[in-house]
């Protein structure tokens, strides 16, 4: 079952064109990611959805309620969580909890079950001011304020950025439970990581949606073997592998050289001779399998000489 | 109703919990009092006065001697040179020259008539006209007694001169007390500085921290939120009013001829027409920055063309139309009249009426103009 339906919208800010034509379907009950980098449209496609924004053109509809007619409705059954924390930094933890509780016209005790999980953890500071509580603990009490209607639908825009890696890792795993709880998720991350923790993912950038798969769809879509290449002097050997004959695409990733070549499969011995030619010491050359990021990467280069062409 | 509720209960918390609030309300009111209405005063006095006596006859001496004798006036230094006495005036020494030119007291008797020339320094042209206006009725006075004393000498007139003696009381201010007058104009700017920057920067600065943005994907009506934001300032500022009474009464000992409950209530709808600029005001700008100055700009024109330091009556015709929509205007002649006068809701109902009419039309302005959606 389709819950949420968007086809061919746009959306533009005076000349720049925010979000070009896009459109896209999320099934009731998915965790939904919309993946790409800062500028790519995540948060104003966001805005459209929760109603904050209106369409230049295209129709949106949340479980058949329409986002430009009935957003009413919308507005009460979905829990939105802004990029930028929106709380009341002057209230405390309990009192932007109750107020938000009351303002949808219900209670913490009533949908208490929904949100304990997560409120237990910051519980024993709930009579701190929320300015005062540390990044991962606001993203907490934010999500508790989004959850306390009891939303159908969750939205969240980049609710891990400036997060630490544990309390990212901790977002997630409430993330999948409240999914499995049967709340439809919507969330954008600029971490390529975190796609593969999304039952699917649209990749963005531009304005554009370059490709609307499961995480694993993305990878298998890689169209050539990847190799992780490395040896002593990496900032060489990138310069030098740009130069090789065979070589379609090089980029660094961590301690390694992500490497794709023209040719259908890459000649290892050839390479590493060209190498060893060129004085490389601690030569590795080993297959790999992509990561989402290697993919966004490679649909990057391909969509950025398409519009040159 | 029960939204509304939640919405104050909100943000009487918050305005609680700011630690600038409390002095905002209870020192700000108090000092303002003290400085404007001791300060802002039209009553002349000890201006200093330069004279340039050539003659020094008992003629010129009895003038010079009133002048000395005089509240209004302070002889700082005499000579017999104008030059001298006019460098004065340029270094602002002194605000008011005397000349009395030689021979005068001889052209007083032989001819009836002999001059005497006044410099008053008018770059502020009401000091100068006050200062003109003591000066001629000291020398008005004189004169009088001159001619008196000119009529009984001479055997042939009349006993006596015939004259109309104007005998004026002042009414609804006996004493003409500036005090009395100046309390409640200051009183008006307080509530209205009050209600009209804390509203404009409330709902902006929600727009500045974010929170809006939870606010608008929230079922809250846009009524509801207009309202709760308004009442908490609108109850502040009523506060602030029977406060700065208070205080008036007790410092200033002002005068109470007329209703209070008639001041709270005409008060309480001029607060609505404010607090609905501000909030209109807030719903325009983005940044606090831009609601404090736009909030600025009209409380400047507001107050400056209220009636408090310039009579409104004497502004140009285009000035006086402008003031129909100054809500200052309104309030200001509103509680003098009922203080000071003793009005009841039948002599200010026109007032009333105009202030309840653009309460309306300011509220639903703002209620209109803020936009849950983008």
């Amino acid at each position: 079952m389709l819950f949420i339906e968007a086809h061919n919208i746009s959306k533009s800010y005076s000349k720049t064109l925010a979000i070009s034509d896009i459109s896209f379907d999320v099934k009731k009950n998915e965790l939904y990611g919309f993946i790409g980098p800062d500028g790519a449209g995540k948060t104003t496609l966001f805005r459209l959805l929760t109603t904050l924004l209106l369409p230049n053109s295209g129709t949106i509809s949340i479980n058949n309620w329409d986002v430009v007619k009935d957003y009413k409705t919308i507005r009460k059954n979905i829990g939105y969580m802004p990029g930028r924390f929106s709380l009341y930094q002057d209230l405390t933890v309990e009192e932007n909890l109750t107020f938000f509780a009351t303002i949808f016209g219900t209670t913490i005790k009533e949908n208490y079950d929904l949100i304990r999980d997560i409120y237990v953890q910051i519980e024993p500071f709930k009579t701190r001011m929320a300015g005062k509580l540390s990044g991962g603990m606001k993203q907490k009490l934010a999500l508790c304020c989004a959850l306390i209607h009891k939303p159908e639908l969750l939205v969240l825009d980049e609710p891990t950025t400036g997060v630490d890696s544990v309390s990212r890792k901790e977002f997630w795993e409430m993330l999948q439970n409240l999914r499995n709880s049967g709340i439809t998720i919507v969330v954008s991350t600029p971490y390529m990581d975190e796609a593969s923790l999304c039952d699917r993912v649209a990749l963005m950038q531009n304005g554009k949606i370059m490709q609307i798969n499961t995480p694993q769809g993305v990878i298998s879509k890689f169209p050539k073997p990847l190799y992780a290449i490395r040896s002593d002097d990496m900032y060489l050997l990138k310069n030098e592998l740009v130069n090789y004959i065979d070589c379609e695409s090089v980029h660094i990733f961590g301690q390694n050289l992500h490497y794709t070549s023209k040719s259908k499969v890459l000649n290892v011995n050839n390479l590493t001779l060209f190498l060893e030619e060129k004085n490389h010491t601690g030569i590795s050359i080993s297959p790999i399998n992509p990561s989402i990021e290697d993919c966004f990467i490679a649909l990057m280069t391909e969509n950025s000489t398409s519009d040159a062409k | 109703m029960r939204t509304i509720l939640f919405l104050l209960q909100k943000e009487f918390l918050q305005i609680k919990r700011n630690k600038s609030m409390l002095p905002i309300i209870f020192v700000i009111p108090i000092i303002q009092l003290i400085i404007l209405v001791n300060a802002a005063t039209l009553e002349l006095k000890h201006i200093n006065m330069y004279i340039v006596d050539k003659e020094l006859s008992t003629t010129s001496r009895q003038i010079v001697s009133k002048f000395k004798a005089s509240p209004f006036f302070a002889v700082k230094s005499s000579s017999f040179s104008l030059s001298e006495a006019m460098n004065d005036l340029k270094r602002d020494k002194v605000d008011v020259i005397i000349h009395i030119p030689a021979g005068f007291e001889r052209n007083l008797v032989r001819n009836n008539k002999a001059k005497v020339q006044v410099i008053i320094n008018s770059i502020n042209g009401t000091v100068g006209g006050i200062a003109n206006a003591y000066v001629s009725s000291i020398i008005a006075e004189y004169n009088k007694k001159v001619i008196a004393d000119l009529v009984s000498v001479t055997p042939n007139a009349f006993s006596a001169t015939p004259s109309i003696t104007v005998t004026s009381s002042f009414w609804y201010n006996p004493q003409l007390n500036y005090k009395t007058f100046m309390v409640p104009a200051v009183l008006v700017f307080l509530v209205t500085l009050i209600g009209m920057f804390l509203s404009a920067l409330n709902l902006v600065r929600e727009k500045e921290l974010g929170t809006i943005e939870q606010i608008n994907v929230t079922p809250i009506k846009k009524y509801q939120f207009i309202a709760g934001k308004l009442i908490p300032f609108w109850v502040i500022a009523l506060f602030e009013l029977a406060f700065g009474l208070t205080v008036g009464k007790l410092i200033f000992d002002i005068p109470m001829v007329g209703s209070i409950p008639l001041v709270f209530g005409v008060a309480a709808v001029y607060l609505l027409v404010v607090l609905g600029i501000g909030l209109f005001i807030s719903t325009l700008v983005d940044t606090q920055q831009q609601a404090m100055f736009i909030a600025f700009f009209f409380m400047l024109i507001f107050i400056l063309m209220s009636g408090v330091f310039t009579s409104a009556e004497c502004m140009p015709e285009w000035a006086q139309q402008l003031n129909h929509i100054n809500p200052i205007f309104y309030f200001i002649r509103v509680i003098r009249m009922i203080l000071l006068k003793g009005s009841g809701f039948k002599d200010i109902v026109n007032e009333f009426v105009a202030l309840s009419v653009y309460a309306c039309f300011v509220l639903s302005l703002a209620i209109w103009r803020y936009r849950k959606v983008a």
